[in-house]
């Protein structure tokens, strides 16, 4: 830096601090919006780890058991006993069995048939039958996976009991980095980005178009602000603010949720300032083409709902197919997701984060210059 | 069938989180069958609340409102302050749907389209988006929409607002036009001239009627005080102001006020001339005043200024109004601008001493064939005009003339199409933040943040022009003590009264000392009262070299400047000082400026075919 450059440079940050002190104030000051940024994120984060949740429990089961021995109850015994099913129906016939399913009282209906104990004792494999209601693919997937453990644990039980030394060979899982696959764990990480994401989206996106409702927009702009001047003011205090909201929700994850914390808090923070940096550029691009709240907020919306779906909060861009994978380049959420899970649940190396933070610094960078772009544009 | 209405005692209080304020305090009155009845006030006053509870929205905590004649329940119309077009549909469309509303037999809307058409000229334009109208038409508009049943009694809240004077005087021969079959017109207005038009006026004040009656009898309550004198015709503008204000300081001067080539005063005793012996100037004490008749704003000045020492003798004092006199605040305004000396008493101000010390010949605005097309539309077309410092630049026009657009071309919010401006010394194509710096703006609507305290919004509108924090304190607090502003300093702005807002708006313009000031309608909906208080101002703030450029449709406010461009469809058609365009373009012994506005309007409607709705 040159030195007659200096005081313009001294001057420019005077003004934009004076401008991010007013937007702290208005958005402070305001009941309404105080309200709005704090309470419903919190809100959410308790309603979201709860409800969005890949853990099956409490199936309601019905068991048809037409075999009346002490084996066909032992194994009905595994079942209802297990936390994952609740035992809600015993139907004595087929087409009772069947009806229940239909009319969706039980999710899987357990039959045992009339030769099992027989079967069992005279040393072959027992047929049983299990019916999940297809209608819901991914918990029924799940359940069958459940199925599956308990019938083996089932065998090797009797196996031990009856001294057979040729045990089965057993095949021991187990998840890393979290290892009773708890959902939250993998939620909530996500979850406080999502969230974070929303929140700086909506500062940012109705921040102009707020001013340009109340007609104190043209009043800011006579004044000697210059549009990268006006915009970083503007960034700064969606980015912190959305910021300070993320790290709240990331301790009230570790504190309510035990999610664990095994990374670097630095790379946090930095993976999500610049995650801030393109979601606030993003916005108030959106601000700068729209003229009122009501179309920023439509607008944000139209951005925020696209980026959620494909990021891989909630199913793996692996499964995608590759036109929609290469489309998710582009979305910054999907770094950041990448940072947020693997500071919480790993300590992921800092070569693999600044492989996730480079991307997103790109976006960054390239959608401020066209929100300064479109801001000369639209204003002058 | 002749209706109306007659109220009486009605109360109303607001609550707002501190306090309960009082917006109606025991009003009686009665509007009479075909007559308009003013509802006469200044902001605040009132106005609005008394319309909605007289219109059924709004119950009042105490009072009657009965109708009188023959119907036992009139069918009343209400236009309130801004009417709910809607913008995005066409002209036609907003009178079918105000039809559909109010569920008005289809066999019958032809023919009452069509005699709305014809009342309001609106019919070529039944294809144009509302949206697109001019100020006026649109209110022409919403009249003809809330005409679409023909109703007994029509409450007009404020209809001229933001129009200009050719459509203001079509609105008026609109609602003359009705009084013939009998209905009732109730006109809520805080401008003073249209008082002279009504029938019967209520004025009120401060949620209480004041005086009420016909306005030639309001205003003969001064018959015997209003005095004028004839001012020299070789005078400067700022020469005019410096009598006129020397003349309001005076001990007995109630009102000292520019119209034209005289000086009108008004005095507190009858027969008892305004005594300018005791004059600071000798140009003053040189003039001998004579009797004239009086005018109603003489009549409603007189009657505000002895409400409020009712009040101030009671308690509950109204601050901000007549809280300091012209004089005064022409003090204030030297010592915050920090520019030494105060006015002197020799006669000749500091004003008249730049004029004379200064080459005028060095423009602080100018500009060379200015023009700004917008597609097809011309906006402004080659518009050239150049405005020296210290003095006071008005640009007037019809709504949608090209003002605006040419306001924001010099406050580089707009790039001009061709042509060159020149503002403080710099080129806005080239150097249009250093152009800025040197500019304090006010816009027309209030542009401060409503949740934020008058002391953050100022810190905001000065920090941002480079003031430091230590000077910015400072420089807060002056300003607030020369505008009068401490007792709001930490109050929400956005619950101050309009005539606060405005006096705020003006105070953040100026905490930079900006070389040039630019005001966008400033004193569009705000009373005769606070408008001459906020002239004061500007007026203070010339004569110590402070340029300042103007936008109005408000003629009363063109009498404030010392030179001014009249423009009309993106073209200069008239320029000069106040009296050299009412020479040159109206006849009369002593004619107003609107006289003349209106004919060069109508002049070049003639020479250039109909005159459009742009």
């Amino acid at each position: 830096m040159n030195t007659p450059d200096q005081p313009r440079l001294r001057e420019a940050i005077a003004r934009i601090g004076f401008l991010v002190r007013r937007e702290f104030l208005t958005i402070w000051r305001d009941k309404r919006s105080r309200t709005v940024l704090i309470l419903p994120p919190i809100l959410q984060l308790f309603m979201f780890s709860y409800a969005a949740t890949f853990d099956v429990n409490n199936v309601p089961l019905a068991v048809f058991n037409e075999d009346s021995s002490v084996e066909s109850r032992d194994l009905v015994a595994n079942f209802t006993a297990s936390r994952t099913f609740t035992d809600t129906a015993r139907p004595t016939s087929w087409p009772e069995a069947q009806d229940l399913i239909d009319r969706g009282k039980v999710l899987m209906v357990l039959r045992v048939p009339t030769n099992f104990s027989r079967e069992l004792k005279s040393g072959h494999s027992p047929e049983i039958q299990v019916v999940v209601d297809g209608r819901q693919s991914n918990t029924a997937l799940i359940t069958l996976a459940y199925v599956n453990s308990i019938i083996e644990e089932f065998s090797r039980e009797r196996a031990q009991t009856l001294g057979q030394r040729a045990q089965p060979p057993v095949l021991v899982q187990r998840a890393w980095f979290n290892p009773n696959m708890t959902s939250q764990w993998f939620i909530v990480p996500g979850l406080g980005a999502t969230l974070t994401m929303i929140i700086a989206t909506l500062i940012s996106a109705l921040s102009i178009a707020r001013e340009k409702e109340l007609g104190t927009f043209e009043q800011l702009l006579v004044t000697p602000l210059r549009p990268y001047e006006l915009l970083i003011g503007k960034i700064i205090p969606a980015a912190v603010l959305a910021m300070g909201e993320g790290l709240l929700l990331g301790v009230l994850g570790i504190w309510f949720f035990g999610v664990p914390l095994r990374g670097d808090v630095a790379m946090l923070v930095l993976g999500l300032a610049v995650f801030m940096l393109s979601v606030t550029s993003c916005g108030l691009m959106i601000s700068a083409l729209t003229s009122t709240q009501q179309q920023a907020q439509i607008a944000g919306f139209c951005y925020i709902m696209p980026c959620v779906i494909l990021s891989g909060f909630t199913t793996p861009i692996e499964n995608m197919p590759a036109w929609i994978q290469a489309i998710t380049y582009l979305n910054p959420l999907r770094y950041v997701l990448v940072i947020n899970r693997g500071v919480f649940l790993q300590d992921m190396p800092a070569l693999v984060a600044l492989n996730q933070l480079w991307p997103m610094a790109v976006i960054g960078v390239f959608t401020a210059a066209c929100a300064i772009a479109l801001f000369r544009r639209r204003v002058l | 069938m002749p209706a109306g209405l007659r109220f009486t005692s009605i109360t109303r209080s607001f609550k707002t989180e501190a306090r309960s304020v009082a917006a109606l305090a025991g009003v009686s009155g009665e509007i009479a069958p075909g007559k308009i009845t003013g509802l006469v006030g200044p902001d605040g006053a009132g106005k609005t609340t008394l319309i909605r509870v007289l219109a059924g929205l709004l119950d009042a905590d105490a009072g009657r409102v009965q109708s009188t004649g023959e119907l036992a329940h009139p069918r009343m119309a209400y236009m309130p302050q801004k009417f709910g077009l809607y913008e995005d549909l066409t002209v036609q469309e907003n009178m079918t749907l105000y039809a559909d509303l109010h569920g008005l037999d289809p066999a019958l809307r032809a023919q009452r389209f069509s005699e709305l058409n014809r009342f309001t000229s609106l019919g070529p334009f039944a294809n144009w988006l509302a949206g697109n109208l001019s100020g006026g038409m649109k209110q022409k508009l919403g009249l003809a929409c809330t005409l679409i049943v023909a109703p007994d009694i029509l409450l007009l809240d404020e209809p001229s607002v933001g129009v200009d004077p050719v459509s203001r005087r079509e609105l008026w021969s609109m609602v003359r036009a009705l009084q013939g079959s009998g209905i009732a017109v109730l006109w809520s207005t805080a401008y003073l001239d249209e008082a002279d038009g009504c029938d019967h006026v209520i004025l009120l004040y401060d949620g209480r009627v004041i005086d009420e009656g016909l306005p030639s009898v309001i205003s003969g309550h001064v018959a015997r005080r209003t005095w004028r004198v004839v001012l020299p015709t070789d005078q400067r503008a700022g020469r005019k102001r410096d009598l006129q204000r020397a003349a309001a300081t005076l001990p007995n001067v109630v009102d000292a006020q520019i119209k034209g080539r005289n000086l009108r005063i008004v005095t507190d005793r009858d027969d008892v001339p305004p005594d300018v012996t005791r004059a600071s100037m000798p140009g003053l004490r040189a003039l001998k005043p004579e009797p004239t008749p009086p005018q109603f704003e003489d009549a409603y000045l007189a009657a505000m200024r002895k409400q409020d020492l009712i009040n101030e003798s009671q308690i509950n004092r109204r601050p901000g109004i007549y809280s300091q006199d012209p004089g005064a605040i022409t003090q204030a305004v030297h010592l915050a601008l920090d520019l030494g000396d105060k006015p002197q008493d020799d006669g000749l101000s500091s004003r008249a001493a730049r004029h004379t010390n200064q080459t005028l010949a060095t423009p602080v605005i100018e500009t060379k064939d200015l023009s700004r097309r917008f597609g097809n539309f011309t906006a402004v077309d080659r518009f050239s005009f150049a405005v020296s410092r210290g003095e006071i630049f008005g640009l007037l026009g019809p709504n949608g003339a090209g003002k605006s657009t040419t306001f924001k071309m010099l406050c580089g919010l707009v790039v001009p199409s061709s042509g060159e401006a020149l503002v403080a010394g710099f080129d806005l194509a080239t150097a249009r933040a250093d152009a800025r710096s040197r500019i304090g703006y006010m816009a027309q609507k209030f542009a401060y943040i409503g949740h934020l305290t008058l002391a953050q919004n100022m810190e905001f509108a000065g920090g941002v022009y480079g003031l430091a924090r230590a000077a910015l304190t400072h420089r807060i607090a002056e300003v607030a003590a020369e505008f009068d502003l401490e007792a709001y300093l930490h109050q929400n702005c956005g619950e101050l009264p309009l005539g606060i807002k405005q006096r705020m708006a003006l105070a953040c313009a100026v905490l930079h000392k900006p070389a040039i000031l630019f005001l966008d309608e400033p004193t569009s909906g705000v009373d005769p009262v606070t408008r001459r208080e906020f002239w004061a101002r500007l007026n203070a703030m010339a004569d110590d070299g402070t340029t300042i450029l103007v936008t109005s449709h408000f003629l009363d406010e063109a009498e404030y400047c010392d030179r001014m461009a009249i423009i009309y469809h993106g073209r200069q058609i008239a320029a000069g000082s106040p009296d050299e365009i009412k020479s040159a373009h109206a006849d009369g012994d002593n004619p107003t400026l609107e006289q003349a506005f209106i004919r060069l309007i109508d002049d070049h409607d003639r020479t250039n075919g109909v005159r459009s709705a742009a």
